[in-house]
């Protein structure tokens, strides 16, 4: 269907960069009248970079968006909505205080002598929400009802503003299954009516189940548009975390590790992860995969503390200790360098020099100050052993580079000595020769008899450093790999649940 | 060392230029404003004047320079000092001697400020609301205190810390300055004003460090609260009495704008206590240009708020940039290159 038809949208060589960073790279996406089109990638692959310079939100620096045979260059999400393209965003844009007719005609009521005519509006509301399959009460404010149902009142408001395209991000992450059914038939009427439907998410099984076509970023590039009716959830997890599936040989060195640093049973939060055992022993890296929301952050977290366990026991080499929070896992010699690194990570107007003493003062309390020269000493040292770039130590933290950052803060830790380093996304958006640098570093760090546990998706990255790897998905172990196990493939089969290659 | 005390001094160059300005103002209106006399064993004159009278906001201003600092706000402090000056008052009264009563108020004054801290830290209630219990009720519970009435006392002891005189300089100057020196010492001889510093920027991120940001939190409102009290007992001492209606009357608004004119920001993070005394010093300064210039008391206010509205917008960003590509488009000059800046934040 899709060949014989001119496509709505058409994007040519879509770039847009920042400062230092090229966020989208000659993007091309077309959308045919009638599909949805899922729009898959990592956090920061560029998703919501291509969908702002879609839709005005940002200027692109380069490249064509043609509509209906004609070239667009909204400048507002206004200008966008007028000329066809409507989004949808996860958290709700609407105004719930105010009526669900309110919310479907703001700005464009119907108008009796002068005044808005109420009668008409929910007579109006009530017949186009029926289109959507809802019978809901359009008198009663839009808060009355569940988050789906005011989802699909946004989609209505926004299908009828702009008509042609639209844009859903991420409609389902705060849905139950019954309210994904609610939106997925709502979906599939608007399809049916000939629009076409760009659908972002993190659900690969939402993906499969309503999208006809998929498009992968990564890193701000495409790299590849599938037709789903011939691609296996494989093909798709390939094609957003590996590079390529050529399994590489490592030279690994043999996992002959330590003793049993910290042993944890039945660990877990309800709500956030499924109680799950987890043994990491001295000299050891064990690293953790799956998509993002598959549970790798919550279980760094829930391990160091920063969100507390309410089941199962942690044993630090065989006691029992306790984990409630950032504060005690520092003194049992944790340390996390977390994902989001600037919101979680470092003191952004602090200096370099304060923020790499930070965790060791936090540890040492306030009344026992670090002398200067130690100081000085520490923050060196650090500086020279992870080659961080700098013009002073007394800069503010904030305007080092994302790689530079990230190896202060890797020093922020390393001061503390830990005995468990658990890294989260360590590699995330740090340029190519940090990124070497780092991977180096977590290796150096094994040899030296540490133990480690790494978050990551980057698959490669992950198979390179890690003796053990351990499989998420629904947040929950699904699967642990080690030794010749661990290739970039086995770990792919395992996201996408599906038979295992047979070990090389 | 010497390139400490030089960041020091830069940090308080402007309130040090804004101060000399106001100083050169009551000079312009009043002459004799700088002669200082000795007289019956006490200095007098219109400066020594402006530091004890700017004592209470002065106090006020080092525990509030914490709190903001920690990203909070602690609007109960004018209602602490009406606390502190009630129970002071009464324990005089009741024939205590002024070690207890001076005792009482700052304990009082402590159990104040940590329940705003429980409140911030613990309950995680937002501080502007937090404070604001304690502001409204504050003064209902100095009425209780004082039973509705003005509370006399003759405690000479008392007394003195607000009237008195130590080798001829009046009390309240001495226990203002030593206050400050002694919280300014306490923050940077110890690591704490790093880590409250940390706190304010960027909380989440100190708390995955490791801080205890809930002690920390609560201890700043306890010095908070603590120094509201001691304001408290100064001002009850001074008029031999304590006024639960009136004692700290809207100073804590001068306690944010002090701490404000030091160029701390309300958003918290950096901070400096000596420049935040500094922003007190010029406040009080404002009020003594106005009496000194015998304009009629109808205009008070609102000269104040010309001359306050004139150093917040020197200060504020715009005309901090508008100044700066000024001096840029004058005459070039060879900048350095910028390093940073690889990558930017997603």
């Amino acid at each position: 269907m899709a060949s014989v038809t001119d496509p709505v949208l058409e994007c040519r060589g879509i770039s847009k960069f920042f400062p230092g960073a090229i966020a989208l790279d000659a993007v091309d996406l077309t959308l045919y009248p009638g599909e949805v089109h899922a729009l898959l990638g990592e956090n920061g692959a560029g998703k919501s970079t291509l969908i702002k310079c879609l839709t005005g939100a940002y200027r692109r620096d380069a490249g064509t968006i043609v509509l209906n045979n004609q070239e667009i260059s909204p400048n507002s999400t206004q200008d966008s909505q007028k000329l066809g393209i409507g989004t949808v965003y996860q958290e709700v844009n609407l105004l719930p205080n105010l009526t669900v007719a309110e919310n479907l005609f703001l700005g464009r009521q119907p108008m009796w002598h002068g005044f808005i005519s109420q009668r008409k509006m929910m007579k109006m509301a009530r017949d186009l929400l029926a289109e959507f399959g809802l019978s809901v009460n359009p008198a009663e404010p839009l808060s009355a009802y569940s988050v789906a149902v005011q989802q699909v009142v946004a989609i209505a408001r926004a299908v009828e503003l702009s008509g042609k395209v639209l844009i859903l991000d991420e409609p389902t992450a705060s849905l139950d299954r019954d309210e994904v059914e609610l939106v997925f038939s709502v979906i599939e009427k608007l399809k049916a009516r000939g629009l076409a439907i760009v659908f972002i998410t993190h659900f690969l099984d939402q993906v499969f189940e309503i999208s006809d076509r998929a498009t992968v970023l990564r890193n701000g590039r495409v790299v590849g548009t599938r037709r789903l009716a011939d691609a296996s959830q494989t093909d798709i997890v390939t094609l957003m975390l590996g590079r390529q599936l050529e399994d590489r040989i490592h030279d690994r060195a043999p996992s002959v590790t330590g003793d049993k640093l910290i042993e944890l049973t039945n660990f877990g939060k309800r709500g956030m992860i499924t109680p799950f055992d987890l043994t990491i022993r001295k000299g050891e890296v064990v690293g953790l995969a799956g998509l993002l929301g598959s549970g790798r952050t919550e279980t760094a977290e829930l391990i160091f503390g920063a969100v507390q366990a309410d089941q199962g026991d942690a044993r630090l080499e065989g006691k029992k200790i306790s984990i409630r929070n950032p504060r005690e896992a520092v003194a049992h010699r944790f340390a996390l360098c977390p994902e989001d690194r600037k919101s979680d990570g470092i003191v952004g107007d602090l200096s370099v020099r304060e923020n790499i003493i930070l965790a060791l003062q936090a540890r040492q309390g306030w009344f026992r100050p670090l002398p200067k020269a130690k100081v000085n000493e520490l923050a060196e040292a650090y500086v020279k052993a992870l080659d961080i770039r700098l013009a002073s130590l007394d800069m503010p933290i904030r305007l080092l580079s994302g790689g530079n950052q990230q190896k202060a803060l890797l020093a922020r830790w390393l001061a503390t000595n830990p005995a468990l380093l658990i890294l989260d996304e360590p590699t995330r958006g740090i340029d190519v020769g940090a990124h070497a640098e780092i991977i180096a570093l977590i290796e150096k760090l094994r040899e030296d008899g540490m133990a480690l546990l790494v978050a990551s998706s980057e698959l490669e990255e992950l198979v390179a450093y890690s003796t053990r790897v351990i499989v998420l998905r629904d947040r929950r172990q699904v699967c642990e790999l080690a030794g010749d196990e661990i290739t970039t493939s086995n770990i792919v089969a395992a996201i996408a649940d599906e038979p295992m290659a047979e070990a090389v | 060392m010497t390139a400490h005390v030089h960041n020091t001094f830069r940090r308080i160059t402007p309130q040090l230029i804004i101060l000399a300005a106001v100083l050169l103002l009551n000079f312009m209106v009043f002459p004799d404003f700088f002669r200082i006399e000795f007289q019956n064993g006490r200095l007098f004159g219109n400066l020594i004047d402006v530091l004890n009278r700017g004592a209470p906001t002065a106090l006020l201003c080092i525990g509030m320079t914490l709190v903001i600092a920690t990203r909070g706000i602690d609007l109960s402090v004018g209602a602490v000092m009406a606390i502190a000056g009630a129970v002071a008052a009464s324990l005089a009264v009741d024939g205590h001697g002024w070690q207890v009563a001076l005792t009482g108020a700052l304990a009082v004054g402590a159990l104040c400020g940590m329940w705003n801290g429980v409140l911030v830290a613990v309950l995680r209630i937002q501080p502007i609301v937090a404070t604001l219990v304690l502001m409204v009720a504050g003064r209902g519970i100095a009425q209780l205190v004082t039973e509705g009435t003005i509370l006399t006392f003759l405690d000479p002891g008392l007394i003195h810390l607000g009237a008195g005189t130590i080798l001829g300089i009046p009390t309240p100057i001495l226990i203002w300055i030593a206050l400050g020196l002694a919280v300014t010492a306490a923050v940077r001889k110890t690591a704490l004003g790093m880590l409250i510093e940390a706190i304010g920027i960027n909380e989440s991120s100190s708390r995955l460090a490791g801080i205890n940001s809930r002690v920390l939190i609560i201890s700043v409102y306890l010095i908070s609260g603590v120094c509201a009290a001691l304001a408290g007992v100064i001002v009850a001492a001074d008029i031999k009495g304590a006024d639960a209606n009136n004692a700290g009357l809207w100073l804590e608004l001068d306690a944010i704008l002090a701490v404000v004119i030091g160029g701390n920001s309300l958003l918290g993070g950096r901070f400096s206590i000596v420049a935040s005394l500094l922003g007190a010093l010029i406040i009080q300064s404002v009020n003594s240009v106005i009496l000194l210039s015998g304009m009629p008391p109808e205009f008070n206010l609102i000269i104040k708020a010309l001359i306050i509205i004139a150093i917040l917008v020197i200060q504020s960003p715009t005309v901090k940039h508008a100044l700066y590509i000024l001096r840029a488009s004058a005459e070039p000059q060879p900048s350095e290159p910028i390093k940073e800046a690889k990558e930017s934040p997603q």
